[in-house]
């Protein structure tokens, strides 16, 4: 004989959970799709599963390098990644970081990682400045 | 008033000097100017490091300096994304907005002779702000540019206090629309950056440019450890003073004309 | 021979106990509604700008570090110095610096633009940066003075409290002297560059120190009923008048020399003569309230007599202390650096050659505020939960010898 209790801790288990199940599709982040493919090979500019692990690491590793030694290369520059993987919505607007749309905090939200790049980086592609030309 | 550019002595180059022994300092000396000249001929490849082989300087003849003409100001301002240009700080009272380039005109009290000028980071080689940084987050590159590394910059204002030419700015709000080489944010300071960014891929800063551009070519910017550069031979022909001499900051912005 | 007194925590169980932490606890509150407030919107929300970059809150937080250090003294004199009478007051004098100094830290900290960054500036030291030295010397200063109580509290460490605490007494002193040097590092400011500073800290601390220290003796003793002798209480206040007196002599050698040289002159008529607000804190705040009027009361015996009136004196001290700091910091910030000798400027977009104003907001005044409620938090706390304070600090349990003169 089941007991009343066990039905209704039961039933009150499935009602707690209801919301849960019913958003199963929405668990995962629907992180926006980069406007091209760095490299055919691994997709971006490394293997994609090395950059979702560790950018955190080549990004701080590239801003050393390039604050202290002024060492400018691409590959593994925030303005880049921006340039890259924040695109514009339907109304062709750029999504804010925060903003569940945007690539970074797409992530960022559902794992409540907090990063304070944007607290001084633009979040948004920009175009890059014309260089001077070369008097010596 | 005219002091010679101490090119020799950066720490770093102390520092070299004491980690290599005699035979840094001897090589140094015995690099001909021809080569140090094809050497910075070709422009940086983006993946080398800035070296003390070279030393950024930025020389002002004020005679040239057009009165009321803010030019560099505000090409300053639209190269990296600060004062007019920047909408998103508007809530700062105009005191506490940043400044990276300034106008000033001065009077002389005997003679009443005007003049104008540009105020801007001095680019020190022995810079007080680095000196006083708690965190390290002031620095000077090994080329001798100035830099604030807002990543580890707490905002605790020392650097301001130190530095003789008020030359920086702390960022009392949040910033939006920040030029991509030029990142500023809330609670951390800034200064001017010689442009960094532009030199690293061999160009001029945007002030001097948009002098040039004006046609009154009252700014130099060079290297002045390449005796060949315009600007060193313009120094060595007619001189050029550092402001606030007495402190010994041999500063990598000089000025002629200042009298 | 005379006995040991017992040292006793105190019952606070009293109302008057309860709202004096309720008090304090509202202007802690208070405070870090203030930090909220600055940190979320930006220092824009406070008068500090790009001329003035150091305001109230560093104006507090100077002025409780450099009270710390000398609110140790009581102990150092104790201690280092041997001097029996001060025994029983070694374990306040320790607490009350510690206490300061927290209070202190705490609105540095919470003044930065980047509070969140602290561990940087907790792991990382540019070792030439007097300011990361100092981080080093409070850091050292909360250790030590810590081990030099337990010594006192534990009765089986007696014998190493000497060490304790002439070790605690050179600590201090250095803190000082690197506290001062913060500024004494300034050279291009002509407010700071004097070699002068470094002494002139020391002197202020000892000062500062035991002012906070009488009163809070006074008001913890009055509160719990407890008797402080004449032979303690006037030993303690002829010590203030000392302290007031050679302060205020050290900062007449310090005008004095400024105007001897030349390039020092005009910050000196700043200061001294035409400065505004400035010249008042100086002559108004720093000398008559917190310099003469003290020492009217302290060596006047009819007004000597009266403890109210001996309390109000070291008030003033405080008082005219904070004065004297503002006129440091802020004045020494306020008065334009000389770019270009000779020449007056015109034009500039950014008040070269000027003087500039400061208008203190509540914000950036309650944060500084909250930094000295902690400290007094604090103390009221400890005091309670440990035995800080002497039973009785009554003439005949403290030198059964002493002749009320
Ligand atoms: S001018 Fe000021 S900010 Fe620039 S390097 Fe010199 S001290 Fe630093
Ligand atoms: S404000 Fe930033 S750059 Fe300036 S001294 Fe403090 S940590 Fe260094």
């Amino acid at each position: 004989m089941l007991s009343h209790k066990t039905i209704i801790s039961t039933l009150l288990s499935i009602l707690l959970f209801l919301p849960v199940f019913a958003q199963a599709d929405n668990l995962m982040p629907t992180v926006p799709k980069a406007k091209a493919k760095a490299n055919p090979e691994t997709l971006c500019v490394r293997d994609v599963k090395v950059m979702r692990t560790n950018h955190m690491e080549f990004l701080m590793h590239q801003r050393d390098e390039t604050m202290r030694k002024g060492i400018r290369t691409k590959k593994d520059s925030l303005a880049e990644c921006i340039t890259c993987h924040v695109s514009k919505d339907d109304e062709g607007k750029f999504a804010s970081y925060g903003d569940d749309e945007h690539f970074c905090s797409s992530c960022h939200n559902y794992a409540a990682v907090k990063i304070d790049c944007f607290d001084c980086h633009n979040d948004k592609p920009t175009a890059a400045s014309k260089t001077g030309s070369t008097v010596k | 008033m005219t002091q010679p550019v101490n090119t020799n002595e950066t720490k770093t180059d102390l520092y070299r000097r004491q980690f290599l022994g005699k035979t840094a300092a001897a090589a140094g000396f015995a690099l001909a100017p021809g080569m140090l000249l094809t050497e910075i001929a070709h422009a940086k490849p983006a993946d080398e490091a800035v070296s003390t082989k070279n030393r950024w300087g930025l020389l002002i003849n004020t005679n040239k300096c057009a009165s009321g003409c803010t030019a560099c100001v505000t090409a300053c301002q639209v190269e990296n994304g600060w004062g007019e240009i920047n909408k998103s700080e508007e809530l700062s009272r105009a005191s506490q907005k940043a400044v990276w380039i300034r106008k000033v005109k001065l009077k002389d009290k005997q003679t009443g002779h005007v003049q104008s000028l540009p105020l801007l980071c001095q680019h020190c080689e022995k810079p007080p702000c680095v000196d006083v940084c708690p965190t390290g987050a002031s620095f000077k590159r090994e080329d001798g540019i100035v830099l604030v590394d807002k990543h580890i910059c707490i905002g605790c204002r020392y650097c301001m206090m130190a530095c003789p030419y008020k030359a920086r700015s702390f960022i009392h709000e949040t910033i939006k629309n920040q030029k991509v080489h030029a990142p500023r944010g809330k609670g951390t300071v800034e200064s001017c950056t010689m442009c960094a960014h532009r030199v690293d891929n061999d160009g001029i800063p945007a002030c001097v440019e948009a002098c040039n551009a004006e046609g009154h070519q009252a700014m130099y910017f060079g290297d002045l450890k390449d005796s060949n550069s315009v600007i060193s031979k313009e120094l060595a022909k007619n001189g050029g003073q550092q402001l606030r001499a007495d402190l010994d900051l041999n500063t990598g912005v000089r000025y002629q004309g200042i009298k | 021979m005379k006995k040991n007194i017992p040292f006793i925590a105190i019952e606070g169980r009293s109302s008057g106990y309860y709202s004096l932490l309720a008090l304090l606890g509202a202007f802690i509150l208070a405070s870090l509604g203030a930090f909220y407030y600055m940190e979320h919107h930006g220092h824009y929300v406070t008068g500090m700008d790009n001329q003035i970059v150091w305001g109230m809150p560093h104006v507090f937080a100077v002025f409780l570090i450099v009270a710390a250090s000398g609110a140790l003294n009581v102990a150092s004199i104790s201690s280092a110095f041997n001097k029996k009478a001060y025994k029983p007051l070694a374990r306040l004098s320790g607490l009350l610096a510690l206490a300061l100094l927290a209070g202190g830290l705490m609105i540095l900290v919470l003044d930065l633009g980047r509070p969140e960054r602290l561990v940087i500036a907790m792991t990382y030291y540019n070792l030439k940066s007097i300011f990361a030295w100092n981080m080093l010397l409070y850091n050292g200063f909360f250790a030590i003075v810590i081990v030099y109580i337990w010594t006192m509290m534990q009765r089986n460490l007696g014998q190493y409290t000497r060490a304790a605490g002439i070790a605690a007494f050179i600590w201090r002193l250095a803190l000082t002297t690197g506290t001062g040097s913060i500024f004494g590092f300034l050279v291009a400011r002509q407010g700071y560059d004097a070699a002068i500073m470094a002494p002139m800290f020391i002197l202020m601390s000892f000062s500062f120190g035991l002012a906070v220290f009488l009163l809070v003796l006074m008001a913890s003793y009055s509160w719990t009923e407890r008797p402080i002798g004449d032979a303690i209480f006037n030993r303690l206040k002829n010590l203030l008048g000392i302290f007031v007196a050679s302060v205020l002599f050290i900062v007449a050698i310090y005008h004095l020399t400024n105007l001897y040289e030349a390039q020092h002159q005009g910050f000196e008529a700043f200061i001294l003569l035409n400065g505004g607000i400035y010249t008042q804190m100086f002559w108004i705040g720093q000398v008559m309230i917190g310099g003469i009027i003290p020492l009217i009361i302290f060596y006047t015996p009819s007004l000597a007599k009266s403890r109210g009136l001996v309390g109000l004196g070291a008030l003033l001290v405080i008082i005219g202390g904070l004065a004297q700091v503002y006129g440091i910091i802020i004045g020494g910030q306020a008065y334009p650096m000389t770019l270009f000798p000779g020449k007056e400027v015109i034009e500039t977009t950014f008040a070269d050659g000027a003087i500039a104003s400061y208008t203190p907001t509540l914000a950036e005044t309650l944060l500084g505020l909250g930094g000295v409620a902690v400290a007094l938090f604090l103390v009221a706390f400890c005091v309670k939960i440990m035995n800080f304070l002497p039973a009785s600090l009554a003439d005949k349990d403290v030198d059964p010898h002493y002749k009320a003169s």
